[in-house]
C-alpha cells in the first residue's frame, strides 16, 4: 500500500514539475532546441535543476544496500556504447526535434485534451510496441 | 528551476524507495505488457504523472499551454520515431537525460549528447532550410 502510494506520488511530482517548467509545451521545447534561430535557453535551467536534485538522490542510493521498500536497486550496470543505444538515441532525437514532444510531456499533456497529443501518443506507443515485437522475434 | 527540482525530487523518491529509475519511456514500455508483478507500480506512476499535470491546472491561475506547429503526418512520424527510438536506445529525456546524467552513466551521457544534437539539427533543417 505504501509502495503503491510512493509510485503514484513520484508520478505526481514528475507531472507537476513538467507542467510548471512548461516542458509540456512543444512550442517552448522547440524554442529551446532552435539554437540557431530565436533561441530560448530557459529549459536548460529546468534540466540543470532536475539533474542537480536527482544527483543527490542517486548519491544517497549509492550509500544504501537496498531501497527502502524493495530488495534491490534496478539500476543499469552497462557502461559500453553499442549500436542500439546510438541508433535509438539518434532516432529519438529526430522525432523530438520534429514536434517538440518526448514521452513524459506527451503523457502529461494528454490532460490538455488536444487531438494532436492523442495522435502523437498513439504513434509513440506503436513505435514502442514495434521495437518490443522485433526484439521478441529475435530472441 | 522549481519545475526541474520537482522532476529531480520525483527521481530521488523513486530510486530511494522503490529502487527504480524515473525514465518515462522505460516505465511506459514496461506497462505495455500483460500485468505481471512488475506492472502495477508503472501504471500507478503514469496515472500520477497525468494527475500531477491535472493538479497544476487545478491550482495554477491558467492551465498549461500545449502549442503545436505540426500537421497529422508529422505528428505520426515524430511519434513513431520517439517511441521506437526511446525503446531501442533504452531511454529518453528523463531516463538518460536526467537520471543517467545524475548518476554519471557513460551510456546515458553519450545518448543525451547525441539526441540533443540530432534534435537541434532536425529542427534546423525543418525550420531554416525548408529541406524536411
Amino acid at each position: 500500500m505504501i509502495a503503491a502510494a510512493v509510485s503514484f506520488l513520484s508520478g505526481v511530482l514528475f507531472g507537476l514539475g513538467l507542467a510548471i517548467s512548461q516542458m509540456t509545451n512543444p512550442a517552448k521545447v522547440l524554442a529551446f532546441l532552435d539554437i540557431l534561430g530565436d533561441w530560448d535557453p530557459s529549459l536548460a535551467f529546468v534540466m540543470a535543476g532536475a539533474v542537480g536534485v536527482a544527483a543527490i538522490g542517486f548519491a544517497q542510493a549509492k550509500k544504501r544496500a537496498t531501497p527502502v521498500l524493495e530488495d534491490e536497486f534496478k539500476i543499469p550496470k552497462r557502461r559500453d556504447l553499442d549500436m542500439p543505444l546510438v541508433l535509438g538515441a539518434a532516432l529519438f532525437g529526430a522525432g523530438w526535434g520534429l514536434v517538440g514532444l518526448c514521452p513524459g510531456p506527451a503523457i502529461a499533456g494528454l490532460v490538455a485534451g488536444q487531438t494532436e497529443t492523442v495522435i502523437f501518443v498513439g504513434a509513440m506507443l506503436a513505435g514502442m510496441l514495434t521495437n518490443r515485437l522485433i526484439g521478441s522475434m529475435r530472441r | 528551476m522549481i519545475g526541474g527540482g520537482l522532476i529531480g525530487l520525483s527521481a530521488t523518491v523513486l530510486i530511494l524507495v522503490k529502487g527504480r529509475i524515473a525514465g518515462i519511456s522505460g516505465i511506459l514500455g514496461g506497462a505495455l505488457t500483460l500485468p505481471t508483478g512488475d506492472w502495477a507500480w508503472r501504471v500507478l506512476f503514469l496515472i500520477g504523472l497525468i494527475a500531477g499535470a491535472a493538479l497544476y491546472n487545478f491550482v495554477a491561475p491558467a492551465p498549461f499551454v500545449v502549442a503545436f506547429d505540426a500537421d497529422t503526418p508529422l505528428l505520426v512520424i515524430a511519434g513513431l520515431l520517439v517511441g521506437y527510438g526511446s525503446s531501442l536506445g533504452n531511454g529518453c529525456t528523463s531516463g538518460h537525460g536526467v537520471c543517467g546524467i545524475a548518476r554519471l552513466s557513460p551510456r546515458s551521457i553519450a545518448a543525451t549528447v547525441l539526441f540533443m544534437a540530432v534534435a537541434m539539427a532536425t529542427l534546423f533543417l525543418l525550420r531554416h532550410t525548408g529541406a524536411a
